[in-house]
């Protein structure tokens, strides 16, 4: 009975947390936004549904199953979400206008693929930069 | 970590002994090998196992404890009416030194509270993240300074 509860609400609350994640998607303005929605979410829903499946079946290798796909996650949702966002900033894709702050912009150097801690000459650097600042025009698209 | 390795045999020793492998026969047999080792090497200097594994145990629970705190957050967000958003993308000054500590590092900072690791600079000084919700750039590096990278300093570094 008392293992019945906790399976229903891990796997439950890992349902509304993907679900939560899916409307995040959906609301927020820009892309990194929603990564940020989607990356920790997917990672803690899939998790608890796991965690719940494996309490249900209580049998151990099913829990060391359930805990190597929980590791593999954690170590590669971010990776992918890295990947994603450092395309995405190549790739021209705008950032919200309520942004802030982008320490990001002039640190990309366009040619090498680079990421460098001084800051990089105008004409080498990825599209996004260069449509951030509209008096640039030596670079042709 | 060779003192790792021995606390597991020690682990598989008691479990072979007490003759059933289940998973808290194991955990038992971890804690105590875990005692064992720390009673005979404590003649001499602490070595630096012994400070890890509490650094690791206490680091897992910090994680986990914020990745429930960040997902709850990241749900208050999404739901409410005008999402409070102040999105920015900020350059962090690294102090770690070894690739791995700052791997776990950035993937931590991903699955926590609002941060999204972008990129690390290519000589590996500068940690770039997006946040959701920024109010103070400065209040922001010393809080992860504080927190994670601390840790995990003690952990590689120390």
């Amino acid at each position: 009975m008392l293992r019945e509860v906790v399976v229903v609400g891990l796997i439950l609350g890992g349902a509304i947390f993907m679900a939560l994640a899916g409307l995040g998607m959906l609301r927020m303005p820009d892309l990194f936004l929603r990564m940020s929605s989607s990356a920790k979410a997917g990672t803690l829903g899939a998790g608890l549904i796991l965690l719940g499946a494996a309490i249900h079946f209580d049998n151990f290798s099913i829990y060391t199953r359930a805990l190597a796909i929980i590791i593999f996650l954690m170590l590669t949702a971010p990776v992918a979400a890295h990947m994603i966002g450092r395309a995405a900033y190549f790739d021209g894709v705008p950032l919200w206008e309520g942004t802030v702050q982008d320490d990001l912009r002039g640190h990309y150097r366009a040619s090498t693929h680079a990421l460098e801690t001084t800051t990089i000459p105008q004409n080498d650097r990825p599209i996004t930069d260069i449509e951030a600042d509209p008096e640039t025009s030596d670079f042709d698209r | 970590m060779s003192l790792l390795l021995l606390n597991i045999l020690l682990a598989i020793a008691w479990a072979a002994l007490t003759g059933s492998f289940e998973p808290v026969d194991l955990l038992f047999g971890f804690g105590l090998g875990y005692l064992v080792l720390w009673l005979i090497t404590r003649m001499g200097k602490t070595p630096k196992y012994f400070r890890q594994i509490p650094l690791v145990l206490g680091l897992l629970g910090v994680f986990l404890v914020d990745l429930l705190r960040a997902n709850i957050r990241m749900a208050g967000i999404i739901l409410s009416p005008h999402m409070k958003l102040r999105p920015a993308v900020v350059a962090v000054p690294l102090i770690l030194k070894s690739e791995s500590a700052i791997i776990l590092l950035s993937n931590m900072m991903t699955l926590t509270p609002g941060t999204l690791s972008l990129d690390i600079s290519t000589d590996r000084n500068t940690l770039f993240m997006h946040t959701v919700y920024l109010d103070d750039p400065e209040e922001f590096k010393r809080q992860l300074l504080t927190g994670y990278e601390r840790r995990l300093k003690e952990l590689f570094e120390a």
